[in-house]
């Protein structure tokens, strides 16, 4: 702690002001302080679930299919059994619909549509698409296949309303993905005297997978969500199902059904099925990520 | 400059005299409207059958135009690359080398809007002739691009196996043809014991030997490489230069380069561009030390460009 010497007059020019201190401070504040506003209703949400879910969940519920009886003990309402299933059975059914098409779209959209006319077109309708509520499908194929048909509701209509909800997100996040596949790559396939389409199953599709099943599994969480489609396409029904021709219950069917419940009992069976709920899609998540990263490797 | 001026200095200089060859074969096709374009199909396959004697082919390039859009990028080049020997194509950036040798294995037609004029001549058939199927072209030319890319899902066996598996080519002894195009491009020796793993793992020089390995693969008779060694150092970029050098008796070799230390060390001929048009091509040695024109001189003296 001397007198200035001349390496010190030299630094000064390097020196951060106190102003620029201030300001970094306070940005730096803003930021965390914005995140942490985020993170607590994620937070609280676990939480409820958790302290709310844990508590319903016991060996007769995920066994036994809801009684009807509301009134009554715990023990004598039953369990989820049947909404479990029946999300199961109309989510991969809407997954085998939507996923294909989505990915076949995508595929066409980046490697052969381009920015041609109808490619921008699609992508214009497929914007719109993405933006219009899930309430509105259930709406359009409860028009069209139920009262258009003149026939009742049914798990593969639920499906269909399900799949319309999926299409586009599936179309979006394979084309974002897709077009992140290095042009490099399809070139030099391409220069090695390999057809089109086996440039695209050989190189561009292994290529983009792991990032396609992100937004797959994006499009099944949210369709597995979703109670507006298929209250009246699929209805709900208290009995476990394998027939999709016919009424099939869901998770979220089945918590929309309970949260409106008087009984105590009931409205926690809502918290256990919620819980059940993101618990399948977190498992779902795991096991495609660990399939996909196998693949990829391969 | 007048189109006619490449052309006959390419006959001047042509130390094989390919094209007056070329020349008195051309009244055979001239009677018979289709052989051209369907040789273009069949040249590609014959030399696979007889597995041991692969050679190159010659290429000439006739009034070559090539176009983004409207705007047009190589304006009219005559060209000829003769069999198995190296020719190296040196000029600015943005004279249009690159695309000039993407139109030869038409690659150049893969970007949208892009189209080509003029023609291309393997051996005497027109490339861009009506009956011509892209991908067997591109089977006979291969081509090493500018940034090593191997893909990225596929070890380093498949990445050399592909471009057998991917053009339809599974017959044969699958290891076997790797191990050949492994050891064709120097790489055998460092990745023998570790077939399995990544290709994307290997360094950006042994990345680029197993591109070149790729395309040997699939025993083409032309390579086009497009600046394969500027992504590299100088040590990698030399191992490539003696593979060129090894390479040429059974491919011919057409390379962009920037580095004109490298034009001189692996190429037989040079060709000089400017602005989308062939200003000079012979001898590299010529090229070098006395070109005819004085752009070239300019440029290979770096008082320009």
């Amino acid at each position: 702690m001397s007198t200035p010497t001349a390496a010190d007059e030299r630094l000064a020019r390097f020196a951060v002001s106190p102003a620029r201190r201030r300001k970094d401070a306070i940005a730096r504040r803003t930021i965390l302080g914005a995140t942490i506003v985020a993170l607590i209703p994620l937070v609280l949400i676990i939480y409820y679930l958790l302290s709310k879910g844990l508590g319903a969940w016991n060996a007769n519920f995920f066994t036994t299919d809801p009684t009807g009886n509301t009134f009554f003990k715990n023990s004598s309402i039953g369990g989820i059994k049947s909404a479990i299933l029946g999300t199961i059975e109309m989510v991969a059914l809407a997954s085998a619909i939507a996923v294909p098409i989505g990915v076949g779209v995508a595929v066409w959209l980046v490697e052969y549509g381009k920015t041609g006319w109808f490619a921008q077109a699609v992508r214009f309708f497929v914007d719109v698409l993405t933006g219009v509520p899930s309430i509105v499908f259930g709406l359009f194929i409860f028009i069209v296949l139920v009262v258009g048909t003149g026939s009742s509701f049914a798990g593969y209509k639920g499906s269909l309303a399900l799949s319309l909800l999926m299409l586009p997100v599936v179309i979006r996040s394979a084309e974002v993905i897709l077009l992140l596949v290095p042009a490099g790559l399809r070139e030099s396939a391409l220069a090695l005297g390999a057809p089109r389409w086996k440039v695209i199953f050989s190189i561009v599709l292994p290529t983009a997978l792991p990032g396609m099943v992100t937004g797959v599994l994006l499009a099944v969480a949210r369709a597995a969500g979703e109670t507006a489609p298929l209250l009246f396409t699929a209805a709900s029904t208290k009995k476990t199902s394998f027939n999709l021709g016919g009424f099939m219950n869901s998770l979220p069917v089945q918590i929309y059904g309970d949260v409106t419940s008087p009984t105590t009992a009931v409205v926690n069976r809502a918290w256990g099925a919620a819980l059940t709920l993101v618990t399948l899609i977190l498992l779902l998540n795991l096991i495609a990520r660990l399939i996909s990263r196998r693949s990829r490797l391969a | 400059m007048t189109p006619t001026r490449p052309d006959t200095k390419v006959a001047d200089v042509d130390p094989h005299g390919q094209s007056d060859l070329d020349r008195v074969s051309e009244p055979e096709y001239a009677e018979t409207e289709q052989p051209p374009a369907a040789r273009a199909r069949m040249t590609p396959k014959s030399p696979d059958t007889n597995t041991g004697a692969h050679t190159g082919l010659s290429v000439r390039l006739e009034q070559l135009r090539a176009f983004y859009g409207a705007a047009e990028q190589v304006k009219g080049i005559d060209l000829d690359f003769h069999a198995n020997e190296v020719t190296a194509i040196i000029g600015p950036s943005g004279c249009g080398k690159s695309t000039m040798i993407r139109c030869i294995n038409r690659m150049h037609e893969e970007i949208p809007g892009a189209r080509a004029e003029g023609r291309v001549l393997l051996d005497d058939a027109d490339l861009y002739g009506s009956s011509v199927d892209v991908v067997a072209v591109r089977r006979a030319i291969g081509m090493v691009f500018q940034k090593p890319n191997p893909f990225p899902t596929m070890s380093i066996f498949d990445n050399v196996a592909a471009g057998l598996r991917l053009s339809g080519r599974r017959g044969g002894d699958l290891h076997a043809k790797v191990e050949t195009a492994l050891r064709g491009a120097s790489l055998w020796d460092e990745v023998s014991d570790r077939l399995d793993e990544p290709g994307a793992g290997l360094s950006g020089g042994q990345q680029q030997r197993l591109c070149i390995a790729r395309s040997l693969a699939v025993e083409p008779e032309v390579i086009l490489m497009d600046e394969p060694c500027s992504a590299l150092d100088p040590v990698a970029t030399l191992k490539i230069e003696e593979l060129i050098a090894e390479l040429k008796s059974t491919v011919t070799i057409v390379i962009v380069t920037h580095n004109m230390q490298q034009a001189a060390r692996v190429a037989d001929r040079t060709a000089f561009m400017l602005d989308g048009k062939l200003v000079e091509v012979g001898p590299t040695q010529e090229i070098f030390t006395k070109p005819d024109d004085p752009r070239t001189e300019e440029y290979v003296t770096g008082k320009f460009g």
